[in-house]
């Protein structure tokens, strides 16, 4: 990261600067897990993949697609992930 | 040594928006013919003209480094070190330092200089920030140059969820310059973590929540008066009730920061009225930890909880104070905590004598956390201008109008406890053969403020807790 700007802390610093990455979650039992394809090569086979394993598993999936690969989701798609589901997949591809 | 100074010569700060800095650009050019001599200059590469080695100093990092408060700045370096300044034009200086190079024939003896651009408001603490050693202690937290940083300083939590100022340390250094007390001096241990907070944490807060320096006086005050024991403040943050902090300004300092006690006193649009409660709230957030949802445990909270903060209206002699009233000399400046639930209303258009007044704000008051509840918590009654008028004009000065209150606000018993009236709610059947107060002695704190126009006033209720009276009460403290 190119620093442009340093802040001042204004907590007691209890805690580190990096903030921590979200815990997995213990289960995915009854949850309902999107499977997003970020619309770049191959990704789509990755996502079949991973949705057959939910599907034995048992786990309810939804699919979504980005519109373009070279631009971030749009709003509207991520409020409609985020409203449908609990846990979230993004294609990795090439 | 610094690149193009003159190990055995001269050095001159100047600005060519200086007209003693034009005046004397005839002796730079003098100097610079008779021996080594490097001119700084501020605003113009192209000034002075006639001299070798102009060093553009728009950054002004040099003058920063020369610490020149007034150009144009005469120094002399002896092996590579400065031995002796001058500043402004003074003739007999210059020669003295220069020799007869410097003595500017057919200039006046003397002309005063201008103020260094490096000392100019606000830019100095910049400079110190690039170019200096800050004494900062806090940890710094980067910033990526395609990212926000109002935005990063919402992803960290900073936030009450209103925008903050990014917390720079240009912008701590100036909020220090509001304060004398030091940086690192301890103010004390917020809650609900109990971390120590320093004057440093103070300010880095101050600057997020938008105040301005010579407010920080101010907040130092509340935040002691916050931390008395006596406030309870972190059973007020972890409450289930409404209330949060209420801060009342009394004395020269509510004028001096240009605090609203007038049109929407309780309203928004003050910079200093805004800023100051919620400089105190962000401290609790970010330094105490009380986050909502967290320790605080709020049902339904007040919009007060952003910031909460008036200064009272002293423009009538004939009245009382609130900080007076509750100890505080003539004179001072003071805070007053008091845990309020949030504004409600009062109206009355039709009261026109004191005694008409009195019984129908005491209709109102009995209304606080609940018509049957008493002793339970305290209030805040804001007299605006028309309401308080009805009482001067009949004489009746604060004590009076406490006094009446404190009388029409008793009620039999029989009438609060619970099931009475076919309501559950009440006072404890051992209430029921005797006269009740509403409030607590002086848990009724009456202030002036508000617009010239409403025959209405204010109540803003307290909480529960203050009914403990030995543990829990509003706190006044003079502000250093």
């Amino acid at each position: 990261m190119n620093v442009a700007l340093k802040l001042r802390d204004p907590t007691a610093e209890t805690s580190p600067t990096r903030r921590a990455r979200l815990a997995p979650p213990p289960s995915v039992a009854g949850k309902s897990v999107a499977l997003m394809d970020i619309g770049k090569a191959r990704g789509s086979e990755f996502i079949d993949r991973l949705e057959g394993h939910f599907k034995k598993a048992g786990v309810a999936t939804r699919r979504y697609r980005k519109p373009t690969n070279t631009k971030v989701a749009p709003t509207d798609l991520l409020q409609k992930i985020a409203a449908e589901n609990q846990l979230a997949v993004i294609a990795l591809s090439d | 040594m610094p690149d193009g100074y003159p190990s055995d010569g001269f050095v001159i700060v100047a600005k060519h928006d200086c007209p003693t800095c034009t005046l004397v650009e005839p002796v730079m050019q003098s100097l610079d013919r008779a021996g080594p001599l490097a001119v700084v200059t501020q605003d113009d590469p192209s000034f002075p003209s006639g001299v070798g080695t102009v060093i553009d100093d728009h950054d002004l990092q040099r003058s920063f480094q020369l610490k020149v408060e007034t150009v144009p700045t005469l120094i002399r370096f002896k092996g590579g070190r400065e031995v002796e300044r001058t500043v402004g034009w003074d003739r007999a200086e210059w020669t003295r330092l220069a020799g007869a190079a410097a003595a500017g024939d057919g200039l006046p003896a003397w002309q005063p200089g201008c103020g260094s651009k490096s000392v100019e408001p606000g830019v100095h603490e910049t400079l110190v920030a690039r170019y200096g050693d800050t004494g900062l202690k806090a940890r710094t937290i980067a910033v990526g140059e395609w990212d926000d940083p109002i935005e990063a300083c919402f992803e960290r939590g900073w936030s009450d969820g209103l925008p903050v100022v990014p917390p720079t340390d240009e912008r701590i250094l100036r909020m220090l310059g509001g304060t004398e007390r030091r940086p690192d001096e301890i103010v004390g241990n917020i809650p609900p973590n109990l971390a120590p907070c320093t004057v440093e944490k103070v300010a880095i807060n101050a600057v997020m929540a938008g105040c301005k320096p010579e407010y920080m006086p101010v907040v130092l005050g509340v935040l002691e008066a916050a931390l008395d024991p006596l406030f309870v403040l972190h059973g007020l943050l972890c409450t289930t009730h409404f209330s949060g902090p209420l801060v009342i300004i009394n004395g020269p300092a509510a004028g001096a920061i240009g605090m609203n006690s007038g049109v929407n006193a309780l309203g928004q649009g003050n910079r200093a009225n805004a800023t100051i409660g919620r400089a105190l709230q962000l401290i609790v957030r970010n330094v105490g930890g009380g986050l909502p949802g967290g320790m605080d445990r709020a049902t339904l909270g007040n919009p007060g909880k952003y910031t909460f903060c008036f200064a009272e209206d002293e423009s009538d002699p004939d009245w009382e104070p609130l900080a007076q009233r509750r100890g505080i000399p003539a004179g001072k400046s003071a805070v007053t905590l008091f845990h309020g639930e949030g504004v409600n209303g009062f109206v009355d258009q039709k009261s026109r004598t004191p005694e008409e007044l009195v019984r129908s704000l005491a209709m109102g008051l009995f209304g606080v956390g609940h018509p049957k509840l008493c002793l339970a918590g305290n209030a805040v009654l804001v007299l605006a201008p028309e309401h308080y008028k009805i009482f001067k004009d009949c004489g009746w000065n604060r004590r009076r109008i406490e006094d009446e209150l404190y009388k029409a606000l008793k009620r039999p018993g029989s009438e609060l406890i619970r099931g009475a009236q076919g309501i559950a709610e009440g006072m404890p059947p051992s209430f029921a053969d005797r006269m009740v107060d509403k409030f607590q002695p002086d848990g009724l704190l009456i202030v002036r403020a508000g617009g010239e126009a409403g025959l209405f006033s204010a109540i803003i209720g307290g909480w529960p807790g203050q009914s403990v009276r030995d543990e829990c009460q509003a706190v006044t403290h003079e502000i250093r």
